[in-house]
């Protein structure tokens, strides 16, 4: 079983937490803290593994971790997992967001926490591995986005124009007098640098054999 | 208005979604928290809002604000709001909202069971798929039992998609609702086989994790998941198969042996890193539970050592990691083939990686021996050195007191050395260790005699430099040791140089800085103490020196009298009036140190860590009632000392006051009295007191500031264990010389001098001996100690109450079937509810028969564990087994007190129905055996004695009792030394009962229809001996009516509790794409046979189907008939009506069907034993006739399991081609049939009797006869392929 996965970056910033048995959310986040100091201060070239984190799970626990560019990527796995076998899963999970995001960066990570989400689920559920084939991972992702897309579009259009609507954004101040609006467009403003994180994540070391044939 | 809707649609617009408020968040990195709390009131706005989209995005954000530690347990409701909407991008985001913050004590979660099964059977397989999903984070035990029903007919869904997921759900649903776990296996164990590779890996997935907890249960689909590794090319499957095969090797040593080719393959063929791993730790698995020294198994240990050397050179960490975790195992049973490989694992003690460095350390525990203990001890003093980090160096020291203490400090050749090495280990700045270096030197100490002058010394040494330690003063800290010290020196303190100048050193005024319980002990040693040296001083000089160190005390101790801690103090004030009595003795020129000594005389064993716990408890005594009433609240919450040294503590607490006159007593309470009287928290009974604090030395004798050294000083005087390896080695070479003079005219062979560069050949373990005769005091234990304390498995593990016996549901011959009451929960039809199916004897008995169950397989559990170490047992294990259903099979009779069958006692106990799984058994038996193994003779003794040779016995029925004085409770031990003539009797008396046990189980079946595979088959204990052909798959259900939208098939039981009922098992499957909804189920009824309806409905009024079916689905419904007379076939005349709905369009079809009541549908399997079945023919009551039947082309076996099967009846006796079987009707006829084969190949002849109650008409007991008749004549003779009705 896997207990948890954690996504946090160099600063031990969460970018994404999934936890298949239950904690109040200050142990949550006291795992995480515990999680990435433990990790942080390995080196790169050290082993992959980690024994008892104290705070999840007992003895039989292990950390199985890989670290991309800025992002760290942990599975808190019992006995029943092949260690290696989750490392390659993790790089598999890594690969189809690749995929998914074109060429992810952190950023990527950050601002669509639950797309994130949604591809995990294709790949873990509930705490065992449910997909290891990554085109197949890929192909029910863009199913459901596809869905997604045509459910939501009506309803979106305005969304969409968003951007050609705020060049009118002045007729519409007077009528909706609300400040919120003005704090609203300095958020949009201020678009950070993309360039910031910007690291292309997968070293692809081509490790993936466990990549099943499809027969 | 319109205004109204455009203004909401603008406020939509600058709603803030996801991307937004991160944006928000990171650009207000200096007040965030005042940001979020900003945000969280606009989603609250939000959440108030009728707009779903809006109340969507908040939840979105909602679930980004938990990911950053925000509870958002508030919006649990709105949450359950999103997750109903019936757009998939807004239940996406319910869903993945609930599964990060629901959990079991979310209230709201009992509001979801109805949405989540609309989802659940939604025609959206991603609608499906995003509630499974959702549902495996917060599966609740009310949520699993609502839901198991829908989940299982998910698992065979169209879409393998959702297949896969429903099939990995059903584990979570296992967890919270284990009585699912026996209906929902037969399909999760087809799933195995699913032609979907994902799917299939699910299943392998689910039953891995299931079998990793109680491999026992799982151990009969060892052949199946031997196929699909032999078969798979999917390297996660085969990770998973092989991890599971590791699981279950140690229950079967067989099991391993037919493995070990394969996985060899495996390990020579792949290219996965991962699966060579996986392999490699399973062959060493195999490994273990194999009986060592086998020829052929050195070359698979060579093998494995050799791949794992290969791995541990890696450059690749991980594998190097990965490599020492696997080594550890194969040491503990062929230290030997690890232990060539000391020079790479000594290197990986220098690797830079933590992770590897502790495997290291882990390995070298068990490389250690005689010769080379000092060595590498050594070489690991230098790494606790260098160490950085305080949690590898303490992990370095446990480690070096483990390896030194390991077995009993059977590797230490000398203790001085050992005694030294400790010593260094006190100089360690911040360990937290200090105990277990503490209690190594008590032990040693207590336990090696010869050892005590030289410990004696160092901790006195010890003690004069405590200053060192006390720096560190926390608890575990290194200051732990002085307590050991002062306890030595205390009680050995006759063999002190100058316990003078120790007593002095432990009554130094900074001892009162340290932890209460090491001043108490200091105190109680510092008595010791006087007392030797009262005794040294008095033998030598005249009176002064001696009244000098009384004085010495009567100075120092008042410092501890007022020490905080009670015990200290306590301690201290008696010591110290004790001392003032002798002082006055002394002034009297008294000899007392005689009589000091004596209160501290006696010899001290050390005492086995268990013995307190095996001390049996006196008749009569009750450990837990309260000797005085109870506190009314607790005491002060003060840390109560805690016991650290419960070891040592009882050994303070031997009774020396024996030797302690009455005066001695006398005196001691006036010196309590005293002493209270100086306590500040005694009412004080006079001022006198305040004498006593004003001897006490000031307060600024206490020292408050500690001088912490940071740099460990050197201190003179004690030992380096250095020195201590160049001794050894000069010591060992000077007894090899001595050796070798002694013995050179016997050996043939030279020893050359010393050292290992000299060495022509390695000095073997018996050539070192020890520096000092060591006396090694073995622990004692109390008289009459218990035997057995088995450490307690924890009550709470979840995954205990999925310890259900599953052999039964994979192989038909399996002793408990399904009860009713284990079904899972469908939601049906009023009517249906009340009839219980026809069970023997109802649900009490299954639910009855769970529990004892349950319990034996603990117990047998417990006792494999017992010998686990002994491995020729897996025979002892399977007598066992047999015992452990025997045992049952009691339990079950003792409830079938109803039974019309007379039954003696004797005889129950006898005919207790058999062997759980031995059918079952003796097929992994037989697939096991399959392997040409060479040892595995002793195993094969036995197994065809499951099989034993037929029995010559009367065909006649009428066989009596087999053995009615077998001593048959046999007791667990009665194994090996059974006579074969006794097993062989056994075993056959087994295969009859097995035989009705299988048959009584078989109206069970109904339920697993679409189980109708292979493992379905009625299968004969006896299968083996003829070497029969395996029976075709048969099914209860037999198809009632099909077009191309709906099949239908049906199953015919009768009802034991009421003898006018029938309950007909419907499964309608859907066939088409479309929806199938309001099914009607109408029967036309006869004036024999009605349908029941619900109350208040009409006489034509049709039964609503209680669900609906959607595309390629099936799902069971059942419905009650009542009959007034069960002697005559009945056909009922029916039609289900249905809707087919299309997206577009919706028909109303319907399908006639024709329902086919046989006389066998009437009755109920019931088992009944030769002697009883030998009474009732005897009785005379029966009716009889014959009839021959031709063109029965079917082997016999095959025919009496299609009897069995199909017309409920149980195999009473079976001989060659003979077999007498019983039933009984659910009016209580019995029916009794004798089926032979008259000649060769196709004539077959029945004779079948009938008893009918005595109540019932003789008119009716015609009909019944003239029924079976025409029953069997129908079915019997025709071909097998029309044998199904």
């Amino acid at each position: 079983m896997i207990k948890s996965i954690l996504i946090f970056n160099n600063h031990g910033k969460p970018r994404l937490i999934r936890f298949y048995q239950y904690f109040a959310e200050e142990m949550q986040q006291q795992i995480i803290r515990e999680t990435f100091h433990l990790v942080s201060k390995r080196d790169d070239n050290v082993c992959n593994f980690l024994e008892g984190g104290s705070l999840i799970g007992g003895s039989d626990d292990k950390l199985i971790y890989r670290h991309y560019a800025t992002l760290y990527f942990v599975f808190c796995v019992d006995s029943s997992e092949s260690e290696l076998g989750i490392l390659d899963l993790i790089q598999v999970f890594v690969e189809t967001l690749d995929k998914c995001f074109e060429n992810v960066c952190e950023l990527d990570l950050i601002f669509h926490m639950d797309k994130v989400h949604y591809i995990l689920q294709e790949v873990v559920m509930g705490g065992m591995v449910l997909e290891t084939n990554m085109n197949e991972i890929v192909a029910q992702v863009e199913l459901q986005n596809r869905m997604e897309k045509s459910e939501v579009s009506p309803s979106a259009t305005l969304k969409d124009h968003a951007s050609v609507l705020t060049s009118n954004i002045t007729v519409f101040i007077s009528l909706v007098a609300d400040l919120r609006i003005a704090a609203h467009i300095s958020d949009v403003a201020s678009d950070p640098n993309r360039s910031d994180v910007a690291v292309d994540v997968v070293e692809t070391t081509d490790q993936s054999e466990l990549s099943r044939p499809s027969s | 208005m319109a205004l109204k809707i455009v203004k909401g649609s603008i406020d939509r617009m600058f709603d803030k979604n996801l991307q937004d408020l991160v944006r928000g968040i990171r650009n207000h990195k200096e007040d965030e928290a005042k940001y979020i709390s900003t945000c969280i009131d606009e989603i609250k706005q939000e959440l108030k809002q009728d707009n779903i989209a809006v109340k969507a995005n908040a939840v979105c954000k909602l679930t980004y604000l938990q990911m950053l530690g925000y509870d958002v347990s508030w919006a649990a409701f709105n949450i359950v709001e999103v997750m109903s909407s019936s757009k998939f991008t807004y239940k996406r985001i319910g869903y993945l909202a609930a599964s990060q913050c629901f959990h079991e004590s979310t209230d709201v979660i009992m509001l979801t069971t109805n949405q989540i099964r609309k989802d659940l059977s939604s025609p959206n397989q991603y609608d499906t798929g995003v509630a499974l999903t959702g549902l495996s984070c917060f599966v609740t035990p009310d949520l699993a039992r609502d839901l198991a029903n829908d989940i299982m007919t998910l698992m065979s869904h169209t879409k393998p998609y959702i297949r896969k997921k429903a099939v990995l759900i059903m584990y979570k649903v296992f967890l919270k609702y284990p009585e699912s776990l026996r209906p929902a296996f037969p399909r999760l164990k087809e799933k195995l086989e699913d032609p979907d590779p994902g799917v299939q890996s699910a299943a392998v997935n689910v039953i891995c994790e299931l079998a990793r907890r109680n491999p026992k249960n799982y151990l009969s689909l060892a052949p199946l998941f031997f196929k699909l590794m032999t078969s798979s090319t999917n390297n996660w499957v085969l990770i998973k198969i092989i991890k599971l095969f590791g699981a279950l090797t140690p229950l079967e040593p067989r099991l391993g042996k037919k493995l070990i080719e394969p996985l060899t393959n495996l390990i020579h063929s792949t290219s996965a890193m991962s699966l060579l791993y996986e392999c490699v730790n399973t062959v060493i698995a195999v490994l273990i539970s194999l009986s060592s020294g086998m020829p052929n198994h050195s070359a698979s240990i060579q093998l494995c050592v050799q791949k794992l050397r290969i791995l541990i050179e890696d450059s690749d960490q991980n594998l190097k990691y990965l490599g020492l975790l696997a080594m550890s195992k194969i040491l503990k049973t062929h230290p030997k083939s690890v232990q060539s490989h000391k020079d790479l694992i000594l290197q990986c003690l220098d690797d830079k990686d933590e992770s590897i460095r502790l495997r290291a350390l882990d390995l070298l525990y068990g490389m250690v021996s005689k010769k080379n203990l000092m060595e590498i001890v050594k070489k690991l003093m230098l790494h606790v050195d260098k160490a950085e980090g305080t949690t590898y160096r303490d992990e370095l020291l446990t480690k070096i007191i483990d390896i030194c203490s390991q077995s009993n400090y059977q590797y230490i050749t000398n203790f001085e050395w050992y005694i030294s090495i400790l010593v260094e280990l006190t100089r360690l700045e911040g360990t937290r260790h200090g105990h277990l270096i503490a209690s190594q030197m008590l032990d040693v100490a207590i336990r090696v005699k010869a050892i005590r002058v030289f410990a004696v010394a160092q901790m006195a040494t010890l003690l004069d430099n405590a200053h060192l330690m006390t720096g560190n003063v926390q608890r575990k800290g290194i200051c732990e040791v002085l307590y050991a010290a002062a306890w030595i020196c205390g009680e050995f303190s006759e063999h002190l140089d100058n316990p003078m100048q120790t007593l002095e050193a432990m009554l130094r005024p900074k001892v009162a800085t340290l932890p209460g319980h090491i001043q108490a002990v200091y105190v109680q040693n510092a008595a010791k103490l006087f007392a030797t040296v009262l005794k040294n001083q008095e033998g030598n000089t005249e009176g002064t020196a001696a009244q000098e160190t009384s004085q010495l005390m009567i100075d120092r101790l008042p410092l501890f009298v007022q020490s905080a801690n009670l015990e200290v103090q306590e301690r201290a004030s008696c010591i110290l009036q004790l001392v003032k009595y002798i002082q006055k003795l002394q002034q009297k020129d008294v000899e007392v140190a005689e009589e000091v000594i004596a209160l501290f005389a006696g010899e001290l064993n050390p005492v086995a860590p268990k013995a307190q716990k095996k001390v049996p408890i006196p008749e009569g005594l009750d450990l837990d009632a309260w000797i005085n009433e109870p506190p009314s609240e607790s005491e002060s919450e003060d840390e109560q000392p805690k016991a650290i040294f419960a070891k040592e503590e009882t050994k303070h607490s031997r009774p020396r006051h024996t030797e302690v006159d009455e005066k001695e007593l006398a005196r001691r309470r006036e010196v309590r009295k005293q002493e209270q009287a100086s306590n500040p928290f005694y009412i004080k009974a006079s001022p006198s007191s305040q004498k006593v604090y004003q001897e006490a030395p000031g307060v600024d004798h206490i020292p408050v500031v500690q001088i912490d050294l940071s740099v460990p000083l050197k201190v003179p005087g004690l030992p380096m264990s250095d020195q201590y390896v160049k001794l050894e080695e000069e010591r060992r070479q000077k007894d090899r010389a001595d050796k070798k003079k002694k013995e050179k005219k016997k050996r043939k062979e030279k020893r050359s001098g010393r050292g290992k560069k000299h060495d022509s050949g390695p000095e073997s373990e018996e050539d070192i001996t020890p520096a000092h005769m060591v006396d090694i005091v073995t622990e004692e234990m109390p008289e009459n100690a218990l035997p057995s304390d088995d450490d307690d498995k924890d009550p709470n593990d979840p995954h205990k109450a999925l310890d259900i016996d599953l052999d039964n549901l994979v192989e038909m011959a399996g002793r408990r079937p399904l009860a009713d009451s284990e079904k899972l929960p469908v939601r049906s039809h009023r009517a249906a509810e009340p009839l219980k199916s026809p069970a023997e004897d109802g649900d009490a008995e299954s639910a009855a028969s769970q529990e004892p169950k349950k319990k034996s397989s603990k117990e047998k559990r417990e006792k494999k564990k017992d010998k686990d170490r002994d491995r020729k047992k897996s025979k002892d294990e399977k007598k066992k087994k047999k015992h452990r259903h025997e045992e049952k099979g009691e339990d079950l009779l003792g409830s079938q007190a109803d039974e019309p069958v007379v039954q003696s006692e004797e005889t129950s106990e006898v005919a207790a129905p058999p062997a759980s799984n031995t059918a079952e058994v003796s097929d992994l038996d037989f697939w096991l055996s399959n392997a040409p193994v060479p040892s595995n003779t002793q195993e094969a003794a036995t197994l065809p004695a499951a099989v034993a040779a037929p029995v010559p016995e009367t065909p006649s029925g009428t066989a009596p009792d087999s053995e009615p004085d077998e001593p048959k409770d046999t007791e667990p031990e009665e194994t090996d030394k059974k006579s074969s003539k006794h097993k062989k009797k056994k075993q056959k008396k087994e295969k009859k009962e097995e035989k009705e046990k299988k048959k009584k189980k078989k109206h069970h079946h109904h339920h697993r229809h679409s189980d109708g595979g292979a493992e379905e088959s009625v299968q004969n204990g006896t299968v083996e001996e003829e070497e029969e052909e395996p029976l075709p798959p048969m099914s209860n259900y037999c198809l009632l009516a099909e077009n191309s939208y709906i099949k239908m098939e049906n199953d015919i039981q009768g009802n034991l509790q009421d003898g006018s009922q029938v309950v007909v098992s419907v499964i309608f499957e859907n066939k088409c794409d479309s929806f199938l909804k309001s099914m009607e189920f109408n029967v036309l009824d006869s004036l024999n046979s009605k349908l029941q309806r619900a109350e208040g409905s009409g006489p034509h009024d049709g039964l609503t189907v209680p669900f609906q079916l959607p595309p390629v689905v099936s799902n069971e419904a059942r419905f009650v008939f009542t009959v007034q007379s069960i002697v005559m076939p009945q056909k009922l005349k029916g039609t289900l009506t249905f809707i087919v709905k299309n997206e577009d369009s919706s028909t109303h079809e319907k399908l006639d069907f024709k329902l086919h009541f046989t006389c066998s549908s009437y009755l109920i399997t019931t088992p009944c034993y030769s002697d009883a079945f030998a009474k009732l023919l005897e009785s005379g009551d029966l009716k009889c006739s014959s009839v021959k039947l031709e063109g029965v082309i079917m082997p016999f076996h095959h025919l009496l399991a299609r009897i069995c099967f199909h017309h409920h009846f149980s195999v009473v006796e079976r001989v060659d081609s003979c077999a007498s079987m019983y039933s009984r009707s659910i009016q209580g006829h019995h029916v009794c049939l004798l089926v032979k084969t008259v000649s060769e190949p196709v004539k077959l002849e029945i004779s079948y009797n009938q008893l009918l109650c005595l109540k019932k008409k003789k008119k009716k007991k015609k009909s019944v006869l003239s029924d079976c008749d025409l029953d069997f004549s129908l079915s019997v003779p025709l071909p097998p392929s029309l044998f199904r009705q």
